[in-house]
């Protein structure tokens, strides 16, 4: 059933499977929420970056758009609100050796990315064709996600949206307060 | 990648319960809650490689319920902060018997 995999492939998928796991136990042993608050974004960084190369390129779209931005902003906005974070407890990569790092990793990924995209990929790089390439040939990115949504689960897309609705009614009760509802 | 993806997303939604169960801090706790339902979108996106884009699809429904959640469970720690001062769970056991 698998295809198989260059090598290529398989180091990027447990690299970044490696980050995900290293950034979420990272997190989970923060106190300050803050700091757990930007390691998680970057388990939700390394779990997009899986979601693309498991041909999911929208869905990692969503992810880096979704969680990444607007749900991780939302909840650092609330920890800004409620005034429970301190600057001392960000000091979680300021050493040289940490700095050292993470500029190598980041140069490191970013030249990859410009090799990928100035060069031609030779054919023992490519990933065999399964199911979702042959939809992803057919249709594109979106389109592989959007025809099953506008038509095997039109009524749950639409549901979504009573369930967005109520979610932000709620949200604006609950956050009202008290001195607006005695008006 | 069918059996590492599925590891890591076990391992993913484990780190995710124990940081509910060690931590105090109800906005980290729904961290680890947005982690969890994270790790198990993982779990679709891998097998809708195999079988067909269904799965990409129950990501994105997962991803609107969670959005809600975090809005509305945001919304509620914002209003016991302001009654009790405090975000801290240990504090906040009014309905303890």
């Amino acid at each position: 059933m698998e295809p198989h995999y260059p090598l290529f492939y398989v180091f990027h998928f447990y690299l970044f499977g490696v980050i995900a796991l290293a950034s979420a136990i990272t997190f989970v042993t923060r106190k300050s929420p803050v700091a757990a608050a930007l390691w998680l974004v970057n388990t939700m960084f390394s779990l997009a970056a899986l979601f693309v190369m498991l041909d999911a390129q929208f869905v990692g779209v969503m992810q880096v758009l979704v969680y990444a931005g607007a749900i991780m902003v939302v909840f650092l906005f609330v920890v800004m609100l409620l005034n429970l974070g301190h600057p001392s407890e960000l000091a979680d990569a300021r050493g040289g050796g940490w700095k050292l790092a993470a500029t190598l990793i980041g140069f490191g990924l970013l030249s990859e990315i410009i090799v990928i995209t100035k060069t031609k990929l030779p054919s023992q790089l490519v990933v065999a064709r399964d199911f979702n390439e042959q939809q992803l040939q057919k249709l594109n990115a979106v389109g592989m996600i959007a025809e099953p949504l506008f038509r095997n689960y039109l009524l749950a897309f639409e549901l979504t949206s009573v369930l967005l609705l109520v979610a932000i009614t709620g949200a604006v009760v609950l956050g009202r307060g008290r001195a607006a509802g005695a008006r | 990648m069918l059996a590492e993806s599925l590891a890591l997303t076990a391992a993913l939604f484990i780190i995710g319960v124990i940081g509910v169960l060690i931590h105090r801090n109800a906005i980290i706790i729904f961290m680890c809650v947005e982690l969890m339902l994270t790790a198990v979108n993982l779990t679709f996106v891998a097998f809708s490689r195999f079988y067909g884009p269904a799965g990409q699809v129950f990501v994105v429904f997962v991803m609107t319920v969670s959005a809600a959640e975090a809005a509305v469970g945001l919304a509620i720690i914002i209003s016991i902060f302001r009654h009790r001062q405090t975000v801290d769970l240990k504090n906040i056991n009014l309905l303890k018997g």
